[in-house]
């Protein structure tokens, strides 16, 4: 069906573009139509005549026009902002001319792409916004829009950004804060909005600390509770490695964080040296005498 | 006419003689096919028993080689094949018998020792097991006793496990372009190293998830020649710990046979990360792990499942590191039994001798595969 229509559009354009080739008269069209707007063509042809209208993915036909008549283009009909050909094919010449269908000035949507949708706390120039801004008819809107970028948590406005587009797109580059949290990142134009998430969330443990106590016949390490050095607690399932030596051999285990601490039972004889690792952060070393 | 009797009559003479051949001296592989070489020859001496237990153990032919033991009596043949092929599904249950090695150590006139090395081949490689079993003299027959490794049992109990589990949901197929999606997780390699070996160069390493989200991992590294073109790409495959918990940190190791380093300008890495659900169980202890120095050079220690589930695949990978915390070689083994809760399993890593002797210290990872995934 689909390629029916498209071979139907195809064969229009190709009887139009040749009749347009082969006589030259010319239409009144006005320079430019907004997208979606009405507007008229003068037409000098007498006798009956049919109008093409060919632009980026659309065709119009308007048949049975009378001689001298205004022929108006309604509300709606025209809308992809392009260049358009305009053909007027009568009994016995051929007008023709162009215009550009542009986009509304109104935006009504937007495209907002935010990078990451998560990032560690304190990242300079870390999160990313670009906004693609669209009128009603899903055109690029090309003309300067001021666009405001806002990073806000539940209760504050955090960070604020103005950008003036450009060919239809802006941009901002904003700051990671020091509080994890889920953010939100919203970008507006002219009461028009879109918000995304940002999750903030602790980054590498600043300092691990173990402590170790005797539970039988085994040792039990603890480590305080873990924190990043914005002082958010890192989060559970994190990876603390507990590595134990004595006497030339080696224990490890890799214990994951659990309401925010990791401890572990080892088999420690008297003078095993333990120590504690997360990723590539150490924490402190035991001696156990 | 005579030409034509003479030549069929030939041909018969010829095939009946090769029968003879093939039937009195018969090659190993169609020994081996054929069933074994107990009919052909009897377990009439202490070598020719334990040949013919391997054979039976290769065949898979478990009634057979449970009847020709002589300490049979101690275990059932049910027993018997799972001291062989796992008690619980693992990386020996599937696997088979490649060959084996029978290397006599002592024998009288009425028993011996036998070192038996048993090559199994599973879907990872090759695993090595032995056994040293003593064989009796029964008349003019030899038997053997087979030293059964009895299964671990656990004790009764309760073994409260809490740990984290990630579930992922990603963004729906009907979603707008510009709509957000999970991130992926970030990861990074924190070294990176080339080596020449005979067969080719390596290069090894280390990844570290350094985000808040497991993070199924790999490694690819292209190498490129002086002027930038590539010679090569590979990916690190199981040399690595593919599923790394935030802030874990994976060794790898990516070969590339048959180039040589000084062909190579330059290497290009790509870490790759996708977002996986997981669980943050099982943990897994490696207890008492020991480098033994070259020429025979070990890194040799003890698996702890500190969960309450079996782990049927554990993968070993040892990082090894020289003076200056620089990695210089990354080995691996797979434990060819299940990890049972509490159960030591032994693990032996081999390291190549010019390596062995700059280790200077060494570290150690786990990946564990469970049948059904943990939950």
């Amino acid at each position: 069906m689909r390629l029916k229509s498209a071979l139907l559009i195809a064969g229009m354009v190709l009887v139009a573009i040749r009749s347009a080739n082969a006589q030259g008269g010319s239409l009144s069209l006005p320079q430019t139509v907004e997208a979606g707007r009405s507007f008229s063509i003068q037409s000098a042809e007498s006798g009956k005549s049919i109008l093409y209208i060919i632009g980026p993915g659309q065709v119009l036909m308007v048949d049975n026009i009378r001689q001298g008549k205004t022929i108006s283009i309604a509300a709606g009909l025209l809308y992809n902002a392009g260049h358009y050909l305009a053909i007027l094919i009568g009994d016995s010449s051929t007008e023709n001319g162009s215009f550009d269908v542009i986009p509304t000035t109104q935006p009504a949507g937007l495209s907002f792409l935010a990078k990451p949708s998560r990032l560690p706390v304190g990242l300079k120039n870390g999160i990313s916004g670009a906004v693609y801004i669209f009128d009603a008819y899903h055109n690029l809107i090309t003309s300067p829009e001021t666009v405001y970028f806002k990073l806000s948590n539940d209760s504050e406005s955090i960070q604020e950004r103005t950008s003036i587009s450009r060919v239809g797109a802006a941009w901002a580059v904003l700051n990671s804060t020091d509080k994890e949290g889920i953010d939100k990142f919203e970008a507006r134009v002219d009461g028009i909005s879109s918000t995304r998430v940002v999750e903030q969330v602790p980054g590498d443990p600043c300092s691990i600390k173990i402590s170790a106590q005797e539970s039988g016949q085994k040792l039990l390490l603890k480590t305080d509770p873990v924190r990043d050095c914005s002082g958010n607690a890192v989060p559970d399932g994190t990876i603390i490695t507990f590595t134990e030596i004595y006497g030339g051999t080696q224990s490890t285990i890799d214990m994951p964080l659990k309401r925010g601490i990791a401890q572990v039972e080892m088999v420690a004889p008297k003078g095993a040296r333990i120590s504690v690792a997360s990723g590539v952060v150490l924490g402190n070393e035991i001696d156990w005498k | 006419m005579k030409n034509g009797y003479l030549l069929a009559a030939l041909v018969g003479i010829s095939t009946v003689v090769f029968v003879v051949i093939g039937t009195v001296w018969p090659i190993p592989s169609a020994v081996a096919y054929a069933g074994g070489n107990g009919l052909l020859l009897p377990s009439s001496t202490p070598e020719a028993a334990v040949t013919k237990l391997g054979d039976d153990i290769r065949l898979r032919a478990w009634e057979d080689a449970y009847t020709g033991l002589e300490n049979k009596s101690e275990f059932t043949e049910p027993e018997f094949v799972h001291d062989l092929t796992g008690y619980y599904p693992s990386l020996r249950t599937d696997a088979t018998l490649e060959s084996f090695e029978v290397l006599p150590l002592h024998v009288s006139d009425t028993e011996a020792e036998i070192h038996l090395r048993l090559h199994w081949s599973t879907v990872v490689g090759t695993f090595v097991n032995v056994r040293d079993l003593h064989v009796t003299r029964n008349g003019d027959r030899w038997n053997v006793d087979w030293p059964l490794e009895r299964k671990s049992v656990v004790p009764p109990q309760v073994i409260a496990v809490n740990y984290l589990r990630w579930d992922v949901i990603y963004r729906g197929p009907g979603d707008d372009w510009g709509s957000q999606d999970v991130e992926a997780p970030h990861v990074r390699i924190v070294d990176m190293h080339p080596v020449q070996r005979a067969t080719g160069v390596v290069v090894l390493g280390e990844l570290l998830n350094e985000d808040v989200v497991p993070a199924y991992v790999s490694v690819r590294a292209t190498l490129q020649s002086n002027n930038g073109l590539p010679i090569a790409s590979e990916d690190s495959f199981d040399k690595i710990s593919p599923i790394l918990l935030p802030k874990q940190v994976t060794p790898f190791l990516i070969n590339f046979q048959n180039v040589t380093l000084s062909s190579v300008g330059s290497i290009h890495m790509e870490p790759i990360a996708a977002l996986v659900s997981a669980s943050a169980d099982p943990v897994i202890e490696i207890q008492n792990q020991q480098l033994s120095p070259a020429p025979d050079a070990y890194l040799t220690g003890n698996l702890v499942n500190q969960s309450g589930q079996i782990v049927n695949v554990a993968h070993v990978l040892g990082t090894f590191y020289d003076n200056t915390g620089q990695v210089i070689w990354v080995a691996d083994q797979y434990a060819d039994r299940a990890l049972l809760p509490q159960t030591p399993v032994p693990f032996k890593i081999h390291i190549p001798e010019d390596i062995a002797r700059s280790v200077s210290s060494e570290r150690t990872v786990t990946a564990t595969y469970s049948v059904g995934g943990f939950q």
